[in-house]
This record gives structure tokens, sequence and C-alpha cells, in this order.
């Protein structure tokens, strides 16, 4: 009879969390299923009404959905390998002993904290400006040009940004794991005579993966939708060069009204995050038996 | 001879280290160096050592009424923070303390829903909010960061509820005490830390976040996310006010989140690394 009152009561208890996040996931997605079968176009509501899969081939036909796909998907892998392997190579840095550990720590973390307008605003003007940044002003002192970097290579100058933005993520969680290993072991082995390198590759290595797979996941999540870092810098040009698939549907519905094309896009945006999601949730779930 | 090496390594270490942190730390160094420069100064190339003027301060609030703004991050963060652990902790607590068989699986499934593109729901969640006169107000973005960091807050306190030992429990049962005694002298001592932590992690994500925040408000609930962004398209000479008013949006997260490292590693991995 008491665990029955303790069941019910703690269904009780969870019951506002199930609720509202069911809420939350099944109805803006029912709308927008619905809307991306639809015409409709709040400027010009005349010829609204079911086009059954028109909205996805127009999306589909739209030169700007390859493009933003393939945007994304280079957003994510980039700012992946920079941030994986140079979140291994500072986490082995910092692991080493040195004086001032603890600040050069904050110092590397802080950029995690920055929010994206003021990263991407900071790195667009202060940073990467052809004019006034401190980029151009290296490339002067040293006799070159400076580059127009949102103009001539805007995706990279956003991966350099976005990177900035999660190199310190990658790196405290590696070195968070770093610092667990059990210093015993690192001490058998350099008994053994294991070099650096071997040691690196037989035995932190191993040890890491766990965190490295972590950080891959939790940042993919993440790095699909970067939408903030493109807005202030090059609004996702030029022409369609740094846009991306959240910033394509966000121009569709916000911007040109064509609420269809947006939905179908967020319908193919929500897929992409499935299957992401398919792995992560494996893996996760994984490590939660453990 | 040994001892000579260990030092010379440290010392080299120290150097490597030092210097990429203040390379990945110098954005944020220069846009402090510069916000106390003049409009002048801030174009006149590479300085690292301002005047001192405060100018852009007080031209940042003249012009743009920043403390406005400051004020809505600070109470949309706190807010939607306080709204998640209100329907959070008993979640929380009760998968921790009376776990079933399928606790794992809503467990998961919160976090899949961490996964959904926000721009997925763009349209019909501004919508509804446009239709429930929620737009640019400040209880609808509270609503919806609250939703967004659900999952995140739950997991993490979850994690946290669940290093409490349940013998505990039962020993504060068999001398006892209530349900309510057991939860105000013997649970809550014990989860307050894992609740200001949990707290402090999503107050940061919060203040941060910079989708719904931009999309959702205008003028009225427009917290410093948006504000910031207004400074995209440039207005003439603004460095140094554009650094005024970066300094100011990252000074007080920057600071909680030195003192949160620990909690940010767990609270992101889903415990998976401590």
């Amino acid at each position: 009879m008491a665990t029955q009152q303790t069941r019910s009561l703690a269904r009780l208890m969870m019951a506002p969390s199930v609720v509202l996040l069911f809420v939350w996931m099944i109805v803006p997605l029912a709308f927008t299923l619905w809307f991306s079968f639809q015409q409709y176009n709040p400027l010009n509501p005349i010829r609204d009404g079911f086009v059954g899969f028109s909205n996805y081939a127009l999306f589909y036909s739209n030169p700007a959905f390859l493009q933003s796909i393939l945007n994304t998907l280079t957003i994510v892998v980039a700012v992946l390998l920079i941030t994986v392997i140079g979140g291994i190579l500072l986490a082995l840095l910092i692991d080493q002993p040195m004086w001032g550990q603890g600040i050069v720590r904050i110092l590397v973390i802080s950029p995690f904290f920055v929010m994206p307008p003021v990263a991407a605003l900071v790195w667009k003007n202060m940073i990467m400006h052809p004019q006034y940044g401190v980029f151009a002003d290296i490339a002067r002192f040293f006799g070159g040009q400076p580059i127009d970097w949102f103009g001539q290579y805007p995706l990279t100058a956003i991966i350099i940004i976005v990177a900035w933005q999660w190199l310190p993520f990658a790196t405290l969680i590696l070195l968070t794991s770093l610092q667990s290993l059990d210093g015993e072991q690192k001490e058998a082995a350099e008994m053994d005579g294991a070099g650096f390198v071997s040691r690196f590759i037989y035995l932190t290595l191993p040890h890491m993966s766990r965190a490295i797979t972590v950080v891959i996941l939790i940042q993919t999540i993440f790095l699909l939708s970067v939408y903030a870092e493109i807005l202030v810098t090059t609004n996702g040009g030029p022409g369609y060069a740094s846009t991306n698939l959240p910033f394509l549907v966000y121009q569709k519905a916000l911007l040109e009204f064509k609420i269809g094309q947006a939905s179908a896009g967020g319908v193919i945006a929500v897929i992409l995050a499935n299957i992401v999601a398919f792995f992560a949730m494996r893996a996760v779930g994984k490590n939660l038996d453990k | 001879m040994a001892r000579a090496v260990t030092t010379q390594h440290k010392t080299f270490a120290t150097a490597a280290a030092w210097i990429v942190a203040l390379l990945i730390f110098f954005p944020i160094l220069y846009t402090v160096i510069t916000s106390f420069k003049s409009e002048q100064e801030a174009i006149q190339g590479f300085n690292l050592f301002p005047s001192g003027t405060m100018e852009s301060y007080s031209e940042v609030q003249a012009q743009s009424g920043y403390f406005k703004f400051f004020l809505n991050s600070v109470l949309l963060s706190v807010g939607s923070t306080i709204l998640a652990l209100l329907v959070a902790i008993p979640a929380a607590w009760s998968m921790a303390f009376s776990p079933t068989k399928r606790t794992k699986d809503i467990l998961m499934w919160m976090l899949s829903t961490k996964m959904m593109p926000a721009v997925a729901v763009l349209f019909p969640i501004y919508l509804i909010f446009r239709d429930t006169g929620l737009l640019d107000s400040r209880i609808g973005l509270m609503i919806m960061l609250m939703l967004i960091n659900l999952p995140i807050v739950v997991w993490m306190l979850y994690t946290y509820f669940r290093e409490i030992p349940g013998e505990i429990l039962e020993a504060a049962r068999m001398d006892g005490a209530s349900l309510w005694n057991e939860i105000v002298y013997v649970l809550t001592p014990m989860a307050v830390p894992g609740i200001a932590s949990t707290m402090l992690l999503n107050i940061i994500l919060a203040w941060n976040e910079a989708f719904w925040t931009i999309r959702l408000t205008t003028t009225e609930a427009a917290p410093l996310t948006a504000f910031i962004s207004s400074f995209s398209s440039p207005q003439g000479l603004f460095w140094a006010k554009l650094s005024a008013a970066s300094t100011l949006a990252i000074a007080p997260i920057l600071i909680m989140g030195w003192f949160s490292q620990k909690q940010l590693v767990r609270g992101l991995t889903f415990g998976a690394v401590k």
C-alpha cells in the first residue's frame, strides 16, 4: 500500500516536467509538419491551401538549399576537427606541471562564456575587420595586404569564430578526463620505458575516448544550429556563401514569409538532427549504464 | 640532474601554456582594453594602452538605455532558472529516489527534446506567441528559456540527487521522521550544493541563449543578446562603444563561469565526465 502511494506520488512529481516537454515538443512540431504541406503566406493569403509535397520540391530545387546543407555540414565537421584535435593538444599541455595553472585554465575557458552575438561582433570588428582589425594591423606590419575575411572567406571566418567559442569547452572536458587518469598507471608505463607517444596512444587516448565521444556529440547538437554568429556577421552572404540550414529557414519564414517552404526546411532540419541524435542517444545511454 | 630537467620542463610548459592561453583570451582582453579608449583611439591601429576614458560606457547608457537590456537579461535568466528548478526538482527527485523501469527511458526522451532544432519550430512558436500576446513579453521568454533548458536541469539535478545515499533516508525513516521532516532536515541540506550548481550553470546558459531571445523580442523584453545584435550594422565610429557594451554584457557571466568550471563539465556531459 505504501509503495503504491509512493509510486503515484513519484508519478505526480514527474508529471509537470513530462507534460511541459511533451507539449513543447509535439505542438509546434505538428504545426510545422502541417504548414510544410500548405501554401501559406500571411502577406498574400489568396492562394493558401494544401499543396502536397511541392514545398519540399521548391525547397529542394532552390540552389540555396544544397548549399545550406553543405555549409551546415562544413561548419560542423570543421569546428569538430579544430576543437577536438586542438582540445586534446591543449589539455595535454595544461595538464603538465606549471606555474599558474589555475589562471591558465580560467583564460582558456573564458570564450565559452561569451554570448554568441558578442563573440561574433568582437571578431568581426576588433579582430577581422579589413581596416581596423588586429589581423589587418598585423598584415600591414609585415607589409601584406589585409584580408577581407567576411567578403572573401565568409564561411572560414564563421568557422574560426565558432571554433574559438567551442575550443574551451572541448579543452575543459578533455582536461577533466585527463586529470582522472590514474597516476600510478602512468608511472608504471613510464617505468616500462613507454615513450610519450606510445603512452599517449595506448594509455591516454583510450582513457579519453568517452570524453571525446561526449564532446563530439554535444558540440554537434549545438553546431547544427549555429545562428547568431551568422546573423551578426555575414547575414548569410555574400549570396548564400555562409547560409546554413537554420539560417535559410529563418530567412524563408520571417523575411520572405514563405511559411510552407520554411516549414519544409524545418522538417528537413529535424530529420538531419534526428540522424545525429540517434547516435548521440546511444552513446550517452551507454555511458549511463556504467 | 633529474631535478634540473624537471624545472626546465616546467618552465617550458609554463611558457607554452601561458602564450596559448593569452592568445585564446586575447579577443576578450582587447575588447576590454578598447572599451577604455575614445572612438578616435580605437581606430588608430593596434594599441594595448588605452587613455582610460570612460566616455564609451556613459554613451552606451545615454544613447541606447543599456541598463534596461541588462535588467531584462538578469530577469530572464534568473526567472527562467527558478521556473525550471520548480518544475525539475520534483521530477529529478522522484527519478533519483524511486526509480522505475522507465526512468532511464524518460531521461533519454527528455534529452532528445533538446536535440530538436529550434529553427524547425520558429514559425509556430512565433504564431503562438503573437496570438497569445506573449511576443516581446518577459514572461513569454521566461517560459521559452525554461523549456529549452529544462532537460539539462532535470538531468543535472538527477545526477546530483542520485549521489545522495539512500541509506540515510532509511535511517531517518527508522528514527520515525515524517516525509516532511525527511525532506526538510535530511535531504535538503544534502541537495542544496547540487541545486546551486545547477542554478549557476542554467543562468549562464539562459544569459547566453541567442536564438529565441533575439527572434521573440523587439524592445520591451529584449535582453543583452538582442541589444548587442543591433550593433551588427556599423553606425559610424562605434568600436569603443561596441567594446564597452560587450564588456558589460559578458563580465558578470564570465566571472560566474570561472566559478562553475566543474559544474559545467558535469552538467553539459550529463554526468558522463566528472
